[in-house]
Order: C-alpha cells, then sequence, then structure tokens
C-alpha cells in the first residue's frame, strides 16, 4: 500500500525527514513513533501529498506522491485525522460530513448511507443536527475521524488522535480505531501514546528525523532488552552464584536477594537454572519473566540517539 | 478547475456567514445607512436648497459610496472565510481532500465575492428608486439609472470588489486573527475614500470619462494583485506558513 524509498524532506538548510524508507502492507496498521520534531507530521503530510517532498520517492497505491495528477488521485483514496480535528464548529455534525462527502466526489445516495453508518458507528448519530461547536473533545475526535472515512478510503493517516483525550475518550478512539483495523483498512498512525502503539499496531517505525528501527512491538523490545528471567531467593549464597555462572557466564546480576538472567529462550532455560540453583541449596520463592514496556524500549532507544 | 468544487466551497461559507451575525449585521447597516440614509439626506438638500444644479453632483458623488461598500463588504467576509478556517485548524484536512489550491482560492474569493456584489446592487436599486422618487419632481426628470452609476455598479464596484477580495487573501495569509485582518484589510478602502471625498469638495469630477479611467487602473491592479495572490496560496505554502 506505502512505499517509501529514501524519503527526505528539508525546511531550508534542516533536514525534518531524513532518509526515510519503509513498506506498509495493505490492512497493516503502521504506528509512528518519536519525539516532538522528529518528523512525524512532515512525513504525514508529504504522504498525503499536502507538502513537497526535497528528495527520495514514495507511493501509495502505486501512485507516486510529487506528482501533480497522481497528487489528487492519492488524496481521493486516503482519510485523514489530523492533530487538530479543524471541525466547522458552527455547522453540525451532519452538515460537516455531508461537505467532505461532497469534497470527495461521494455519490448522494452512498454519502447519506455512509454518513448515518459513521455516525452510528461512532454513537453520534442522535447528536447528528447540533452544532460541533457544542461537542466534547472525545465527540469531536470521533466526527472527525467519520470525516476522514466518509468516501469508505483505503489508507488513514491518524495523526496523535488520542492527543489531549481524557482516558476514557481515549480507550473509545482506541477501540475504534481497532475496529477499523479488524474491517481491513490499513491504518498509518503518528503517535506518543505508546500503550496505544503496543495494543493497535502490527508494525512500529521509530523515528528521530531518520528511521531508527521497524519492526513489531515484540520484536522491537527484545532487540532493545533481550529476555531476562527473575530468580527470587530466600538467601544467596556463593555457591548458588557459582552454580548459576557455571551455566550463563557473565550474563547475569544480583539485586538483593535476586537473580537477574539474561536468556535466549526462556522455555528451554529456566528449567535447567531452577536445576541448578536448587541443587546448590538455593530456596527460590518467586520466578518472574521480564518483560520490559514499549515505553522503556522507546526510551533507551531514544537515550541511544543522543 | 471544477466550478461544481468552487461553488461547494463557496457554499460551505454561506452557510456559516448566515450563523455569524455579525457579518450579516455589518452588510445590513451599510446597505441600510448608504441606500435609505443618503437619499433623505439628498432630500433634506433638495428642501432647502432652491437651486437645481448641486443635485445631480451630490447623486453622483453619493453613488460612489457603491463602489466603496463593494470594497468594504468583502473585508469582513474574506477574513472569516480564510482566517476563520485558519482558527478552526481546518485548512490541513480540507487540502487533504482532491481539490486544487485553485479550487480552493476561487471557492474562497466567490464566497466574499458574491454577497458583496449582491447586496451591492439591492442596495443601489434601492436608492436609486429613492433617490428618483426625492428628486424628479425638482429635476423634472428621473435622474437615475445613467451612464455614472452604469460604470460605477457594471464595471467599478466589481472590480473594487476583487482588489478587496484579493488585499484580503493576500492579508490573511499573514495574521492569525480575525479583526487583525479586517483592519489590515480597511486600508484598501482609503484611495477609495480620498476619491469620494475629491468628489464631495469638487476639486474631482466624476464624470464618465474619469469612472472609466478609474475602472481601467483598478483593472490593472486587480491583474497584480491575482498574480501575487495566486503565488501566495499554494498549499506548502498555506500549511507550513500561513498556520
Amino acid at each position: 500500500m506505502i512505499d517509501v524509498f529514501n524519503l527526505t524532506k528539508k525546511f531550508g538548510d534542516t533536514a525534518a525527514v531524513d532518509g526515510l524508507s519503509f513498506h506498509i502492507d495493505e490492512g497493516e496498521v503502521f504506528g509512528f513513533l518519536g519525539p516532538n520534531g522528529a518528523g512525524k507530521t512532515t512525513t504525514t503530510r508529504m504522504l498525503c501529498c499536502l507538502i513537497s517532498k526535497t528528495g527520495g520517492e514514495a507511493r501509495i497505491a502505486g501512485y507516486e506522491i510529487g506528482n501533480k495528477p497522481d497528487s489528487l488521485k492519492i488524496r481521493g483514496i486516503i482519510g485523514l485525522v489530523p492533530d487538530n480535528v479543524g471541525l466547522y464548529d458552527e455547522l453540525s455534525a451532519y452538515d460537516n460530513l455531508d461537505y467532505y462527502g461532497q469534497l470527495y466526489d461521494c455519490p448522494d445516495r452512498q454519502r447519506a448511507e455512509n454518513i448515518e453508518h459513521y455516525l452510528r458507528m461512532m454513537d453520534l448519530w442522535e447528536r447528528r443536527n447540533d452544532p460541533v461547536g457544542g461537542f466534547s473533545k472525545g465527540m469531536k475526535q470521533k466526527t472527525a475521524l467519520a470525516r476522514a472515512l466518509i468516501h469508505d478510503p483505503k489508507l488513514l493517516f491518524l495523526d496523535e488522535p488520542t492527543a489531549s483525550l481524557d482516558p476514557e475518550s481515549s480507550k473509545m478512539v482506541t477501540d475504534l480505531i481497532l475496529e477499523l483495523k479488524r474491517r481491513g483498512k490499513t491504518i498509518f498512525l503518528n503517535t506518543h501514546n505508546l500503550d496505544e502503539a503496543q495494543r493497535i499496531c502490527d508494525r512500529i517505525g521509530l523515528l528521530k528525523t531518520r528511521l531508527l528501527t521497524v519492526s513489531t512491538p515484540e520484536q522491537l523490545r527484545r532487540a532493545v532488552w533481550g529476555t531476562r528471567t527473575v530468580f527470587e531467593l530466600k538467601e544467596i549464597n556463593e555457591s548458588v552464584l557459582s552454580a548459576v555462572q557455571r551455566l550463563k557466564g557473565k550474563d547475569f546480576t544480583v539485586e538483593g536477594n535476586k537473580i537477574v538472567v539474561d536468556v535466549a529462550d526462556p522455555a528451554e532455560e529456566n528449567p535447567g537454572l531452577v536445576r541448578a540453583i536448587v541443587s546448590a541449596g538455593g530456596e527460590i520463592q518467586f520466578t518472574t519473566q521480564l518483560n520490559p514496556d514499549l515505553q522503556e524500549t522507546y526510551l533507551r532507544l531514544m537515550e541511544e540517539t543522543k | 478547475m471544477r466550478p461544481t468544487k468552487v461553488w461547494l466551497i463557496a457554499s460551505k461559507d454561506f452557510r456559516i456567514f448566515r450563523k455569524k451575525t455579525s457579518i450579516l449585521y455589518s452588510i445590513i447597516v451599510f446597505e441600510v445607512v448608504v441606500s435609505i440614509g443618503l437619499p433623505f439626506i439628498l432630500r433634506r438638500v433638495v428642501e432647502t436648497t432652491g437651486a437645481r444644479a448641486p443635485i445631480p453632483v451630490f447623486i453622483d458623488s453619493f453613488s460612489f459610496w457603491f463602489v466603496i461598500g463593494s470594497a468594504m463588504i468583502p473585508i469582513s467576509i474574506a477574513s472569516y472565510s480564510i482566517v476563520g478556517e485558519k482558527v478552526q485548524k481546518s485548512l490541513e484536512p480540507l487540502l487533504a481532500t482532491p481539490i486544487t489550491d485553485e479550487e480552493l482560492l476561487a471557492g474562497k474569493a466567490t464566497a466574499a465575492f458574491i454577497p458583496a456584489i449582491i447586496s451591492t446592487y439591492i442596495g443601489a436599486f434601492v436608492f436609486m428608486t429613492l433617490v428618483d422618487q426625492f428628486t424628479s419632481a425638482r429635476l423634472g426628470y428621473r435622474y437615475l439609472p445613467n451612464w455614472n452609476i452604469g460604470v460605477i455598479l457594471l464595471l467599478l464596484a466589481p472590480l473594487a470588489c476583487i482588489l478587496s477580495v484579493g488585499t484580503n487573501v493576500l492579508v490573511s495569509s499573514r495574521v492569525n486573527d480575525v479583526r487583525t485582518a479586517q483592519q489590515m484589510g480597511a486600508f484598501i478602502l482609503m484611495p477609495f475614500a480620498a476619491v469620494y471625498v475629491l468628489s464631495e469638495v469638487q476639486i474631482l469630477s466624476l464624470t464618465i470619462s474619469t469612472l472609466l479611467l478609474m475602472s481601467l487602473v483598478l483593472f490593472i491592479v486587480d491583474l497584480g494583485v491575482f498574480y501575487l495572490v495566486k503565488a501566495t496560496f499554494q498549499r506548502e505554502e498555506i500549511l507550513t506558513k500561513w498556520s
């Protein structure tokens, strides 16, 4: 669905995005993570044909960004929810969607059906004739999502869709994105919310002007942290440490009465470690598999790039 | 450029203007003052002076208010139309739809041009009716419509309106609130106001040839503003520098 090769955007001498290359399959949810100013919105704007590229290439559904006739076609098959929803406060939810449906050349009957379908899906049908200026942030975000879907786009760009929402509204929007994922939409998601990315995304790209890495959330965690098993003992003595050292060399640390061991395959290695510790006289109280979350992984990767 | 898209963008703005009472009131108040107020001033002049000679001079000078009006009304409309989109941050999703920059510009220009011209023409109709009502007995004939007001309404007013729309698009690209846009955009009225004052003090006579010459100058200025606006109204420029 999206093919990007060496995509670059400079503002004057400053590179906002430098040499991005990645591929997104149809039906995939791709998360773009990065700090403020990393180039997430700039990348989205280039892919939505809103701003020009300085270098490189990108194709969406076979159409080339930067080519004027293709740009119109690309804008016709994508939907965008920008970080500011940008609804017309004076108009009703229905009129906002109707206006965009017409801009997207949606035929009258299909437009009316889609407006009803998506407003019902977003639980806003009863409020369809109310001016959106009176809506809560969560309702506005849902209206903006409905607006982006009004022409049944193949590809959806969401720029920080849950930023500045309260937890309840945030969950509501995240659930909607999951529903769209189930319906097979390809989604390009810019987010700061790492829990959201972990929950929704098939793959994640970490961006800081350059693309640091692209992989699944699980692969990313493993690549950065590996896998670790924690053995909490009643007491740690020299013979227990020697037993662990014989098996793992230097791949472990001691924190109080805990031994934290780096393991490549927990299912394979943990039984041997348990046997060794018990044979050496250790009394194991608890065993825990450490799974650092995406936030720790993200922070560590960002720290490494400083 | 697809006229349906241009009209769609303009008609959305019309729907919003209908809900902005400040825009409606500014148009109505102006037209009432010019179309009804000025003829009543003229009636007072007719009643207090015995001579016929100054009446046509007054009518010609007052007619020029429709040029000023057609330049003034788009100031509030164009400011809301463009700065309003900036304030509501609605330009990005709008620009992400399959419309061209030209269609968006033409839609915004149409949204400001049509109400200004329609209200000017309605106001002019009322003005002409009242002026003839109050002056025909003294003059012995109906003074309006004449060639002067014909040139004013068919050439000068639309050209002044286009100039005002273009200038306000340029101003709106540089500011972030509606009031500042309106205040800066109001500078466009100064040359028109100067012409009116000069005609009132009878330094400048608003003859057909003067009005046609002014139309030609305005046409050339409009062309220059059009090219400036076209250069400014670029998708990337709007997104990265306007908002």
